[in-house]
């Protein structure tokens, strides 16, 4: 397995143009290859707007954003940035360029200037990846919302990249495109070895990553394991954020004297602790 | 909507569609050009032929061809009909003001039939050829005209945005419409302007989201490292073959055939 890509977030501020509040504040943090890394907040708190940091959509106001090594803010290396960290967006129609899903998985690397051939055994690996495979010669708009968001990250695959930053996936699919997609993330991160960056509404899919990253207000303020954040629920709570079911119906056993372990945060978990208990 | 055929692709494995888009781009101008140097009927022999052996070819069936024609009866009819009624020449029937003339008769048949050629003809292009290609065949082809300042690969790519979102703003103008119904709008009675009129509130907010996918697709293109065609490659390269310079071949043999028919008769 070869050695993803690190992001590096030194000092980061960024105030959108005519925006009179700074939009991210003092953002430090760093993201090892290879590690799956939640960011959750609320809406208005920044992290999409820093997930366009990490790719270089748009430049830090102050501070620095160094992708393997190569700062954001150069506009020579912006190409190798998006490259290295690709992006896949919430909206799933509005990023499929062309007519056909192949044809859209191929747009990546024609833009790098990839020989013919070699984008072909590119895409062929990338739609396997996704499991779309059979998919390969059809319309994007005839796909339901999960496939149609899984071409998007083999469009970002069949550009080789360390790292794929996913800007709230989920937020507009049904549970089963839900499903589709995280379990393709995982795959990724698990069998791939890339680097992710989750940005998400869902606290079910951030209790997968490695990391979580709770942002408010332009600044993260947690920043944990996810059995480690999700067990303060009421400070999630406070900040307008939802907890888990599973992590709710813990907190709530609690309060009712029940004493379960603050590791558990899925359903077979706890299914599994609530038999023994009985 | 589903009704129009005309830019529709079926996908197939045929000679047709193995042909490179190019190709078929200056066969189909080519054979536009032709049915309008015919000046006769027997001339309609080997257009009618060509374009008989490559439909054979393409293993579409006439019937969805013909189909293709039905928007359009009422454009080729009136055509019929103004030319049998305005040309002078021997009188065959009088109605009213108007006299039906052998002449007229011919000449409207004759331009009847040129128009069904021309759109058989182009439709088979979009029937054989898939979006893609054809807009790549038309890149390729306006790329000698890229140094005086034709953009020929925005074009390109425009036309395959158009084309993907096609579908996308049809399905949401049905959302709107719908939508808009459900809150008391009447997109169905009145009269034309008060129409018009009715439309506002379902063109305004498709415009709205349009101009959104638009931002939001831009920026998906640029962190997929989209920066116009320098240096782009392509999956599909364009190649002429063998199969190619025989339909140019064989074309030829039509389309001397048509210009001798021009003097012949």
């Amino acid at each position: 397995m070869k050695i993803a890509a690190e992001i590096v977030a030194l000092d980061v501020h960024y105030q959108y143009a005519g925006g009179n509040s700074l939009a991210l504040e003092n953002i430090n943090l760093k993201i090892k290859p290879g590690e799956f890394v939640a960011i959750i907040g609320p809406n208005g708190s920044g992290k999409s707007t820093l997930a366009k940091l990490f790719n270089g959509l748009f430049a830090p106001t102050k501070g620095d954003i160094l992708v393997d090594g190569l700062n954001t803010k150069n506009k020579d290396d912006i190409w190798e940035i998006r490259r290295k960290a690709g992006m896949v967006f919430q909206n799933p129609d509005n990023q499929i360029v062309a007519t056909i899903v192949e044809e859209d998985v191929a747009f990546g690397p024609e833009n790098l200037g990839i020989p013919s051939e070699q984008i072909r055994r590119r895409i062929k690996e990338a739609l396997r990846i996704v499991e779309l495979t059979d998919f390969a010669d059809k319309a994007p708009h005839l796909l339901s919302g999960g496939q149609k968001q899984r071409v998007a990250i083999a469009g970002i695959l069949a550009m080789k990249p360390d790292c794929i930053i996913l800007d709230e996936p989920t937020a507009m699919l049904d549970p089963v495109g839900r499903k589709e997609v995280i379990t393709t993330v995982k795959k990724l991160n698990q069998d791939e070895g890339k680097t992710i960056v989750l940005i998400t509404h869902f606290m079910e899919e951030a209790v997968q990553a490695d990391r979580v990253l709770v942002m408010e207000k332009g600044q993260v303020v947690m920043e944990g394991r996810p059995t480690e954040i999700f067990s303060q629920v009421e400070k999630l709570k406070k900040l307008g954020l939802d907890v888990p079911q599973v992590t709710e119906l813990a907190f709530q056993l609690r309060t009712a004297e029940i004493p379960v372990r603050y590791d558990i945060l899925t359903v077979e978990e706890m299914v599994d602790y609530l038999c023994q208990l009985i | 909507m589903r009704e129009i055929t005309i830019g529709q692709f079926i996908p197939g494995n045929s000679v047709i569609h193995r042909l490179d888009p190019r190709t078929k781009i200056i066969i189909t101008f080519a054979y536009m050009i032709l049915l309008f140097v015919l000046n006769n009927f027997y001339g309609y022999i080997f257009p009618v032929s060509f374009i008989a052996l490559a439909i054979l070819l393409s293993g579409i069936s006439v019937r969805y061809i013909l189909k293709g024609l039905k928007p359009l009866v009422f454009i080729i009819t009136l055509t019929f009909l103004l030319n049998s009624f305005m040309i002078k020449g021997r009188v065959i029937y009088e109605l009213g003001p108007f006299d039906i003339t052998y002449e007229g008769l011919s000449q409207g048949a004759f331009m009847a039939i040129r128009l069904v050629l021309l759109i058989v003809g182009t439709s088979l292009l979009t029937l054989t050829t898939s979006p893609i290609s054809l807009t790549d065949g038309i890149e390729r082809l306006l790329s000698p005209f890229k140094k005086v300042g034709v953009p020929a690969h925005e074009l390109a790519m425009m036309m395959t945005i158009a084309l993907r979102f096609i579908p996308t703003l049809l399905e949401e103008t049905d959302k709107i419409m719908k939508a808009q119904m459900a809150r008391g709008a009447d997109f169905e009675s009145g009269n034309l302007i008060n129409r018009a009129k009715n439309l506002v509130p379902l063109l305004v907010p498709l415009f709205i989201s349009a101009f959104r996918r638009a931002d939001d697709l831009a920026m998906a293109m640029e962190a997929r490292c989209y920066r116009g065609g320098e240096n782009r490659t392509r999956m599909k390269e364009l190649k002429m073959t063998a199969l190619d310079v025989s339909t140019y071949a064989i074309f030829m043999v039509f389309a001397v055939g048509a210009i001798i028919s021009r003097f012949m008769w």
